[in-house]
């Protein structure tokens, strides 16, 4: 299970919308306990592919964040980023480079401007799993 | 010598290069991995040949990316 803040997923929101027709991406980072994670902070980093099919998270900003989550104790629990045009499902693509199968992987889809949709994913190989997420 | 790894110190051999660092680190996938060394990026065609010098600090980014979901 993984825990959102509303007001997190606000932020996540207006910086996907903020990026349309592009794909946004950031980090998330908070704590862990067993399987169980809640997200302390979002970032919200440039996409450097500046592509409504295909994101990077810009390097320079993945530093600086780890280094942020570091010094506030905070450890990666993965990232997100947004598809404008698409389900929020992980694409071959989001499958072929989730390297990390600890990692949550965060979609949001808005495909539906009225109703986007948010999952999170664990991801192994080509297998992706929907995790319980709890906004609250 | 002592040098700091993804903040945490570590106590390495004398010069060990980046290459064998990311080897004795068993890092998965370092293809996909930029290194930098005291937030200067090094480039992976320097692994080999770049030596590491007393309280370096060093962080493994792991490439992060993705596509567009192809409805068929």
């Amino acid at each position: 299970m993984i825990k959102l803040s509303k007001n997190d997923y606000k932020t996540i929101f207006h910086h996907a919308i903020a990026n349309l027709p592009n794909e946004a991406c950031g980090l998330i980072a908070g704590t862990k306990d067993g399987s169980d994670k809640v997200i302390k902070k979002v970032y919200l980093l440039t996409n450097t592919d500046h592509s409504n099919e295909h994101f990077s998270l810009d390097p320079r900003e993945q530093l600086a964040a780890v280094k942020d989550m570091r010094a506030n104790g905070l450890v990666l629990l993965g990232n997100w980023h947004s598809h404008p045009e698409t389900p929020s499902r992980p694409s071959d693509e989001d499958k072929r480079l989730a390297y990390d199968k600890t990692a949550s992987y965060m979609i949001l889809s808005l495909m539906d401007s009225d109703n986007p949709v948010l999952n999170s994913f664990h991801i192994e190989g080509n297998t992706a799993e929907r995790e319980e997420l709890v906004i609250e | 010598m002592k040098i700091i790894v993804a903040g945490e110190a570590k106590e390495v051999k004398d010069g060990l290069t980046i290459a064998q660092l990311l080897i004795d680190e068993q890092v998965e996938t370092p293809e996909y991995v930029t290194v930098t060394v005291n937030d200067d990026f090094i480039d992976s065609s320097k692994f080999e040949i770049t030596n590491l010098q007393e309280n370096d600090t060093v962080e493994f980014l792991y490439y992060m990316g993705g596509g567009r979901y192809v409805v068929y």
